[in-house]
């Protein structure tokens, strides 16, 4: 299992806006032993906008992607936005139950795609590939004041036939994954409502007033800070938290981390590679705070490799 | 050989898309068919006089009957010839309703595939024997599985008719779901008030032998004759010492035991007694909570014990009851919580259950009928149902309505402005299906009298704000959302069957749906008989079922055995395998294949051994005839000669 080879499809907001998302994947990918590879030539994979317009053009900008990946020769590929994921994963879906879709996806395409690839999320990797003990012998540092919120936002998880991962309506897999880190996770009753996506484009008061909600709901249950896994979520919830703020008359100050670069801060990763400087609202508090964990830590310090094991 | 057939038009249901008249006409051009007619309802009176008519005037000796499917009238037909002095099995039926005309809408391939049909019939007719049932002993004891309010009343009717009863009921007490109950809907009396009684009255009647706390290991033999294999499961209490007096349970030191009677709503001791109604009131030790049965220290209750009835070291016993008929009346059990994780999933305390509630409301319950939520003890001041929780979903595997909850829920919001009258109570529904006698008044009075708000619309979330629960959902008639701020939130949890039900069903040799509920013979006509003679059903083991539905299937069932064992002997069915010694060469595959152990070597007198056949075990099933290798046993009515006649009127198309 360990050490196992995935294709990383990083997608359009990944390059972008979710640099630090992108940063520190990579960086906490090498720590675990995660190998990816990026295929050459990988395009848009339509995100919205394309299943809106076409749906024929959603599956095959999706399918175009996922025949590259086939080429590579690796059976599972990552992608952490959850848009891309979605698109690639319903590609996938429709192609396997239809065979007559899948035969006009082909036509459309340079590439067949023969079905030999799982899209999974990032959290779905180390949800179900990473033994939780590993995460939690490399988390050589710990933030005892910080109180988080996993934040999973609608589509992670959801539709359950095409996410095929976790619990649609309360899932679990990211609360796991930062408490085998040492994080403290509190249970949020809002880890799945909408932050308003992308309607900040169109109506930005809908954004505001929903994620207002989110970011309340995380104040209530006394969190001082939001993990999310998703760039969109992430910027409507820190670029836009003081839009909130105005337009709410509220004082939210609560840092969004990717659970990615929340993980990285406690791996011991310096915060510049993990790109804590790009949020909106300061996580510099956080990164005060770090302390070495030393009981976990020591082992690990002197012999890098020896955790394979147990 | 002189044929008579007989082509039922059925109103329109066969007519309609069946030339019955062309039918008929092609059966005259076959040799041997003496008669060939047609008519609107066979199965009517004038329809089996013209048989009797026939059979008499034409001189017949075999009879066709082209109609529904044997399943429906082959009995009534076999009595109808026999009438006119043919031996029963002279009969064939040719189903070309249910196979022709009722799947098909092309008149004139359903007519050329019901004259194939009718003319297989003809040869099988052709090659019947006439068979003779012969009779045996019927043991007139009845075994009731479950002692819920169906089994209990099925138990007292047939006592009361002088039959002897085993009443077998796998937790510690008797009185099933309705025993948990607070009160009862449309009247409000209170349940165990109603129940108790006849709880007493099982315990006490001396026809019924009550076997609590233990569960159906095996079933063998056929109807009039049952051996039931009961497993009386280790108690770790000697019930004959046992007084009931309860002091084992005040003195237990492990207090955090699951509590199955009060489903979980609040703690209890390793060892208890259930309720103080329960029969028998006798204390039972739970080996998964007990300190001296897990760790092997403690033995509190055996010191206090003023009658040494603990007996740590019981082990469960078998044993053997011989019945004639078995009433099964194993009722339901209710979907889990986990089901709901929109619904907290079981993390917030006072999201509960409709039966929680009903033990909260419950003077014997765990916070001694006053309402008091979970979390902290506080009294509600809001509190809001939610009905078809899992019912009617069809993610979750339940197409099907649950039957009683729209009504339970009106009741508990009733109570609960009778104990909290400055409390509001709140419903989130679908439909309120209320159709019974006084329910739809009743939860009318709910909503006019008692002030409950209903909201017809599903709940999306339930998420804790302070100590409130806030539910979110849609208020379809207004077409808004509605939020809600709860103090408690109650479940109408949907009712499920069994997670034991398949397993016994295969013990009984009784169908089971896809949701685990047992299957009547005719939904209608024969709704608390199984398809395996001698096994009846009772209650919300075969669906959703409310009180009196239930205990109108307890008597039902019970007036199903007694007519039953009104006779002293049984008739056997001869459809049953036979084995010819001339042609059995004694490799006795047949008794390893048979899933009734019908089958049993013989020794001849002139020493060879082959096998034979226990008519009154033998259900009939053929499985011994496939194995045979070489035809020695022959399922009677359906031999190879009979079945292959069948095939070669078929396919010569003669």
């Amino acid at each position: 299992m360990n050490n196992k080879r995935y294709a990383y499809y990083s997608g359009c907001s990944l390059e972008s806006t979710a640099k630090e998302y992108n940063d520190s994947l990579k960086e906490i990918f090498k720590v675990l032993g995660v190998e990816i590879e990026e295929p050459d030539d990988w395009s848009c994979c339509g995100s919205t906008p394309a299943h809106t317009v076409d749906p024929l053009l959603a599956c095959a900008l999706g399918a175009r992607n996922l025949s590259l990946i086939e080429k590579m020769g690796l059976e599972t590929v990552i992608a952490p936005c959850p848009s891309c994921f979605a698109v690639l994963k319903r590609a996938h879906l429709k192609m396997k139950k239809d065979p007559e879709m899948r035969e006009r996806i082909n036509e459309l395409i340079d590439e067949p795609y023969n079905l030999r690839v799982s899209p999974k999320s990032a959290l779905q990797i180390l949800y179900e590939d990473i033994p939780p003990e590993k995460i939690s012998e490399m988390a050589v540092y710990e933030i005892p004041e910080l109180k988080v919120v996993p934040y999973y936002g609608c589509i992670v998880t959801r539709p359950k036939e095409v996410a095929e991962f976790d619990d649609p309506e309360n899932p679990i897999s990211m609360d796991r994954i930062l408490e085998s880190a040492g994080i403290t996770v509190l249970d949020f009753p809002f880890k799945t409502e909408c932050c308003g996506a992308a309607f900040g484009v169109v109506k930005r008061d809908v954004v505001n007033k929903l994620s207002s909600k989110v970011l309340s709901m995380a104040k209530e249950v006394g969190a001082n800070c939001v993990a999310v896994c998703c760039p969109l979520c992430q910027q409507n919830l820190d670029l836009r938290q003081d839009q909130i703020n105005s337009l709410m008359k509220t004082d939210f100050k609560i840092p969004v981390l990717y659970f990615s670069q929340l993980l990285g801060l406690v791996f011991g990763i310096s915060p510049d590679k993990l790109g804590i400087n790009k949020l909106v609202v300061s996580a510099q508090w956080i990164v005060d705070s770090l302390k070495k964990a030393e009981k976990r830590g020591k082992k690990i310090k002197e012999e890098p490799e020896a955790e394979e094991e147990q | 050989m002189r044929v008579g057939v007989f082509i039922c038009h059925c109103g329109n249901n066969i007519a309609g898309t069946v030339d019955v008249q062309k039918v008929a006409e092609e059966m005259r051009k076959i040799p041997g068919v003496a008669y060939a007619t047609t008519y609107m309802y066979t199965c009517s009176e004038p329809g089996q006089n013209e048989i009797i008519e026939a059979i008499k005037k034409y001189n017949l000796n075999r009879v066709v009957v082209a109609a529904c499917s044997p399943r429906m009238h082959e009995l009534t037909f076999r009595k109808t010839i026999e009438k006119a002095g043919l031996n029963r099995y002279f009969l064939e039926m040719a189903n070309i309703r249910e196979h022709i005309s009722w799947v098909g809408d092309d008149r004139e391939l359903n007519t050329k595939k019901a004259i194939d049909v009718v003319r297989m019939a003809i040869a099988k007719v052709m090659n019947n024997k006439p068979l003779y049932s012969s009779s045996f002993r019927v043991n007139k004891r009845v075994l009731v599985i479950g002692g819920g309010v169906a089994g209990m009343q099925a138990a007292l009717d047939c006592a009361d008719g002088g039959l002897e009863v085993v009443l077998v009921e796998k937790t510690q007490s008797i009185g099933g779901m309705m025993a948990r109950l607070d009160k009862t809907f449309p009247t409000i009396d209170c349940s165990i008030c109603i129940l108790g009684p006849k709880m007493v009255d099982v315990a006490q009647h001396e026809k019924i032998k009550l076997y609590a706390y233990s569960e159906i290991e095996d079933v063998k033999g056929y109807i009039g004759n049952y051996q039931v294999t009961i497993r009386k499961k280790a108690t770790y209490v000697d019930w004959k010492k046992c007084t009931g007096c309860g002091l084992c349970m005040e003195k237990c030191p492990s207090k955090n035991a699951y509590d199955y009677f009060n489903f979980g709503i609040a703690p209890t001791r390793a060892i208890s007694i259930p309720f103080p109604q329960a029969i028998p009131k006798k204390a039972k030790i739970d080996p998964n909570y007990c300190r001296y049965l897990t760790k092997g220290k403690c033995g509190v209750c055996a010191k206090i014990c003023p009658t040494k009835a603990i007996d740590y070291d019981m082990k469960d016993e078998l044993v053997v009851e011989e019945v004639g008929a078995i009433i099964v009346a194993t009722g339901y059990s209710l979907m889990g919580v986990e089901n709901f994780p929109e619904y907290g999933g079981g993390r917030y305390a006072d999201v509960i259950t409709g039966i929680q509630y009903e033990r909260i409301l419950n003077a014997s319950g765990p916070t001694a009928g006053h309402i008091k939520r979970p979390s902290d003890g506080k009294e509600p001041e809001t509190v809001v149902f939610i009905a078809c929780c899992g019912s009617r979903d069809k993610s979750l595997g339940i197409p099907y309505c649950s039957n009683f909850c729209c009504m339970y829920i009106a009741k508990q919001a009733i109570l609960t402005k009778d104990h909290l009258p400055n409390s509001q109570s709140y419903v989130f529904y679908m439909d309120i299906r209320a159709p019974g006698k006084g329910y739809d008044e009743f939860t009318r009075r709910a909503q006019e009298e008692y002030g409950v708000k209903y909201i017809r619309g599903r709940v999306s979330k339930i998420y804790p704000k302070g100590d409130k629960l806030i539910v979110k959902g849609a208020d379809t008639l207004l077409g808004v959302q509605a939020e809600v701020e709860a103090d408690l939130v109650v479940l109408a949890n949907a009712v499920i069957s069994n997670p034991d039900a398949a397993k016994l069903a295969e013990k009984l040799r009784i169908s089971y749906d896809t949701f685990g509920f047992y299957v009547e013979s005719h939904p209608k006509l024969r709704p608390v008989e199984t398809n395996t003679s001698g096994v009846f059903l009772a209650g919300a083991c075969q669906g959703p079922k409310d009180i009196p539905a239930s205990v109108s299937q307890g008597s039902a069932a019970a007036s199903k055995v007694l007519s039953l064992f009104s006779k002293d002997m049984l008739e056997s069915d001869p459809q049953v395998s036979y084995v010819n010694p001339n042609i059995c060469v004694g490799c006795m595959k047949c008794v390893k294949t048979c899933p009734f152990g019908a089958i049993k070597e013989e020794e001849l007198r002139d020493g060879r051994k082959v096998a034979k056949v226990i008519e009154t075990v033998c259900a009939g099933c053929g499985i011994c005839t496939s194995t045979c290798p070489c035809g020695a046993i022959q399922l009677q009515h359906f031999t190879d000669n009979q079945i292959l006649a069948e095939v070669n009127a078929f396919v010569s198309g003669k």
